[in-house]
């Protein structure tokens, strides 16, 4: 494990371009920053030397002699091929030649700016960013050879790697070796001519990502995975409840017959993160596990020992009630009163998601310690490292600067580990031993108990219609526990009531549709807040909220009495508000009116099924409405109305995500994401019970396996928009279709998430 | 002090009889290319092969496959070509990865006891494994191609 001098300043230190010669690097062949980075194409994951003198273009990409491309890649890798993804946005504006790219996946210095990976962004906002890089570098390689010809630039073309002009051809390496002076000033920065859309050569075509090779012989480095010499290993013992429990006393006499313990440390954590956690050293994980079953403990608890599923969810619609609670979303107009006031008719249901686990498969791990030079390293894999940072600083009374998150391959991100809590421990421990390494690896009943699951939720929706049955006014209240109140408040926005709200928990309920007035109103569950630490779980919001406004939007077309795809259809009117203000966004409702459409038509909608059989849809979109990704979901369920079981036989999806800059890969988030919405709809879903999770590990936990994964479409939306995100959107129409099918095939309506086989059989007990 | 064959070469290692295998390959042996998910052997990750047969390695204390010939996703195939390892990479299986050692183990005795499987042989001989990924529709195409590619093969050797 090499061990690595920290200066607190040196080569580029701020975002940006800046584009000149460096020397970053130059003589060395190897820039400091890339020994704490990781190659998931090379052997081990070590960062492959470069050849001689390197060019740095700008803070994301360096070439070296030879030709080859280190791409700086900043999102963490848990399945979404990002690194290649970003690389061919960037190798594509630089002319380069793909066989010469690598990625690197850095560390957390802060020269790379705000590290974050989620909210299905990463493509989107590095769109613009790697492709200004590519066009800089790719100026800068031409300017250099016109001058080495004595010809002028626009006689001179960069192609594959090299510069071409009459003169001859010149590779990107050779320049490198010739060496590079040009330096682009701020302006001439921001009007970087960039190619047209359609002119991109490796955006959009097919390609093997460079990660998956070493997933399949072993050779993925994971955080699980991390050693260093001279590491003890910990396993922790956790409190009676997720916050308040204080240590009373320990009795670690059984636990030192174990060969190998060495001891048992009261964690003292100023980050508040692992309040009442206890760590057991051993010299190995086997050692500190059988110890840590049996060192006994008893502490004073914190006050949520007795709350369990049933009261969060009746606090939450308590809490609905009373209309002071809450920001209300700016939706236009959200005189919604009035339109009630007004209406011929009305409705109104009550929808309920039950707690969901991450259950990512890699449990929470990491490796911490003080190196040499005093900085502490911290490996483990880690989704936002800016979060994380300053809890880790916060915990070890350390400046920021002063600590480093390696980067490791993610055995599964989905929103887990953008809470980085998992890292204190370790750290808090090695500090507690004087900053030896120790590696902690949690069990996965650890884990979940642990997991910052993704909050119950209450949603109340109502709709007012005129004496035609079209719609005048809509509201949709809900109330959950909010992550981003809990982990990151300085990412809440202000309502039109002037109260902030979490976006990620209320996201999707501001759809796309025409519904006249429209308030969206959305509560923190204070409850919830207090019990556990709410979690952003892959697709947040829109995973929840999509599925109440997409099951109610069938409840209203039946009211109505109007084709459920026609009732969507007539309300999805690109104009206003809903004419998308981004240009990621542009196009607005008429693109989800589009998937709708596509996805009908997939599914055969309108086609006669057999008894207890249905087709059902969905249109949802993900993330926010600044970023959306146009979705829309057709599935064929058959329902055994004896034993409650539904069988999804086929699932379509329609999505559009602007310009598909990797289609292997966007099609496998597709297709993950699909089933990840099956698996909610109909596996997954856990309870609290006195003040913990119910379920502990995969006997009870039962995410969908390979059998009941039904045969899955995917079909994209061909056109040129910028491209928004496509790790979570498909998550999101994928159970309200289901429950629209269920309804079609037997009757009933299920308003509770997960929709297991015992609803629907009290359900149609009840028909 | 146990011992076994691991992928090809004696091994020994100084652990407690009641280590389960998974930690004595991963921490004592240092090949962690078999995954740790769950411990009681519901999700499939640290699926290894003893003596050809799928087996939860973190479940099985290593005093049980003393002797035995062990082999883990770093010994399934000298180049890692198994086929399966070859339609994986082809089909663009992985998502996150952690899984995947696990899949490819018990896909490879899958093709062994049953060369031409079927849809239905497949859920039940995976229906182990978990893939939180859900990349189980790609799982499903590169064991139909892996095993195509066997049975391609073993017509050529027959003609």
């Amino acid at each position: 494990m090499s061990r690595i001098s920290r200066g607190k300043s040196g080569g580029i230190t701020r975002r940006g371009f800046l584009i000149a010669m460096t020397s970053v690097g130059m003589s060395f062949g190897f820039p400091r920053h890339l020994l704490a980075a990781m190659n998931p194409a090379s052997p081990d994951g070590k960062v492959l030397p470069s050849e001689g003198d390197v060019y740095e273009p700008s803070l994301w990409y360096s070439i070296d002699t030879a030709g080859k491309i280190k791409v700086n890649i900043i999102r963490s890798e848990m399945g979404q091929h990002v690194g290649t993804a970003i690389a061919r946005i960037l190798a594509d504006e630089l002319e380069a030649s793909w066989d010469d790219i690598e990625i690197i996946h850095v560390d957390s210095d802060p020269r790379w700016g705000f590290m974050a990976t989620g909210g299905s962004w990463s493509v989107s906002q590095s769109w613009p960013v790697y492709r200004k890089a590519g066009a800089a570098g790719r100026i800068a390689l031409i300017e250099s050879a016109a001058k080495k010809w004595g010809i002028p630039a626009a006689q001179c073309q960069a192609i594959d790697g090299k510069v071409v002009s009459n003169k001859g051809e010149i590779s990107y390496g050779k320049l490198v070796e010739l060496g590079l002076t040009r330096q682009f000033t701020e302006d001439e920065l921001k009007t970087l001519p960039l190619k047209p859309n359609q002119d991109l050569k490796l955006v959009g075509k097919q390609v093997t990502s460079l990660d998956i090779a070493n997933k399949t012989n072993g050779k993925s480095i994971y955080g699980i995975d991390a050693k260093v010499d001279g590491m003890v290993y910990a396993n922790p013992i956790l409190p009676p409840t997720r916050y308040g429990s204080k240590v009373a006393s320990v009795d670690d006499t059984a636990a030192q017959q174990v060969k190998g313990y060495q001891k048992t440390i009261i964690l003292d954590d100023p980050s508040d993160s692992v309040e009442g956690w206890l760590m057991v050293i051993a010299s190995s994980f086997m050692a500190a596990q059988k110890a840590s079953k049996l060192v006994k403990v008893t502490w004073d608890a914190g006050a949520t020992t007795k709350v369990s599923e049933a009261d969060i969810i009746n606090h939450g619609k308590t809490l609905i009630s009373d209309q002071s609670k809450g920001s209300i979303l700016d939706t236009g107009n959200v005189d919604t009163d009035s339109a009630f006031a007004k209406a011929s008719s009305n409705i109104s249901e009550q929808y309920i998601t039950d707690t969901v686990l991450h259950a990512q498969m890699e449990p929470l791990n990491a490796l911490v310690f003080n190196n040499p030079d005093g900085v502490w390293e911290v490996h483990s894999g880690c989704q936002w490292q800016s979060l994380t940072l300053p809890v880790l600083a916060k915990a070890l009374g350390e400046d920021q600067e002063n600590i480093v998150l390696r980067s490791y391959m993610l055995g599964g991100g989905f929103g887990r580990r953008l809470n980085g809590d998992y890292t204190v421990p370790a750290a808090l421990a090695s500090k507690a031993m004087g900053g030896v390494p120790v590696k902690m690896i949690l069990t996965r009943a650890q884990d979940t108990q642990f997991d910052s699951a993704r909050s119950a939720s209450v949603q109340q929706l109502k709709m007012a219609f005129d004496n035609n049955k079209s719609v005048i006014g809509m509201e949709h209240h809900a109330a959950a526990g909010w992550p981003t109140q809990a982990l990151a408040p300085g990412f809440m926005p202000k309502g039109v009531n002037d109260e902030p709200y979490d976006p990620f928990s209320i996201a999707g309920a501001d759809h796309w549709y025409q519904v006249g007035a429209q308030k969206v109103r959305a509560i923190s569950n204070d409850l919830a807040m207090a019990a556990f630490r709410p979690g952003w779980l892959r697709s947040v919001g829109p995973g929840w909220t999509g599925w109440a406004v997409e099951s109610f939007m069938d409840e209203a077309a039946h009211h109505a009495g109007k084709d459920p795809l026609q009732f969507r259809l007539d309300m999805l009117i690109a104009e206003g508000r809903n004419a998308g203000s981004t240009p990621v966004a542009e196009g607005g409702a008429a693109r989800q009116a589009a998937v709708l459409k596509k996805a009908g038509e997939l599914i055969g909608w309108g086609s006669e099924q057999p008894e207890n059989s249905g087709l059902g849809i969905a249109s949802t979109f993900g993330q926010e409405r600044d970023m959306p990704t146009w979705v829309a979901c057709g599935v064929q369920v058959k329902v055994d109305k004896a034993n409650g079981l539904v069988d999804v036989e086929k699932l379509v999806i329609a999505i559009d995500a602007g310009i598909i800059v990797d289609p292997n890969g966007a099609e496998a988030q597709c297709q993950g994401a699909a089933l990840w919405g099956l698996s909610m709809a109909l596996y997954e879903g856990t309870e609290l019970l006195n003040g913990q999770y119910k379920d502990a590990n995969f006997d009870t936990y039962t995410p969908l396996r390979l059998a009941q994964a039904p045969e899955v479409k995917i079909e994209f939306i061909v056109n040129q928009y910028p491209p928004s995100g496509l790790g979570e959107p498909a998550v999101t129409p994928v159970a309200p279709a289901i429950a629209n099918a269920i309804y079609n095939a037997v009757g009933v309506r299920l308003r509770k998430l997960p929709m297991k086989p015992k609803h629907l059989r009290a359900a149609l007990n009840q028909a | 002090m146990a011992k076994f064959i691991l992928n090809g070469e004696a091994k020994s290692a100084d652990v407690e009889s009641d280590t389960p295998l998974l930690w004595v390959i991963r921490d004592e042996l240092e090949m962690t290319g078999t995954k740790f998910g769950c411990g009681i052997g519901t999700c499939g990750a640290c699926t290894v092969h003893v003596g050809g047969r799928a087996t939860r390695s973190c479940i099985t204390p290593v005093s049980s496959v003393e002797g035995a010939e062990i082999t883990t996703i770093e010994g399934l195939a000298e180049k890692d070509d198994h086929p399966l390892q070859i339609s994986w990479k082809k089909i663009q299986v992985p998502q996150c990865g952690y899984c995947q050692s696990g899949q490819i183990m018990q896909a490879a005795a899958l093709l062994k006891d049953i060369p031409n499987p079927s849809d239905k042989d497949i859920d039940a001989v995976m229906g182990g494994n978990l893939c939180r990924c859900m990349t189980y529709i790609r799982i499903r195409d590169a064991i139909h191609e892996a095993a195509n590619t066997i049975k391609e093969g073993n017509d050529e050797q027959n003609i």
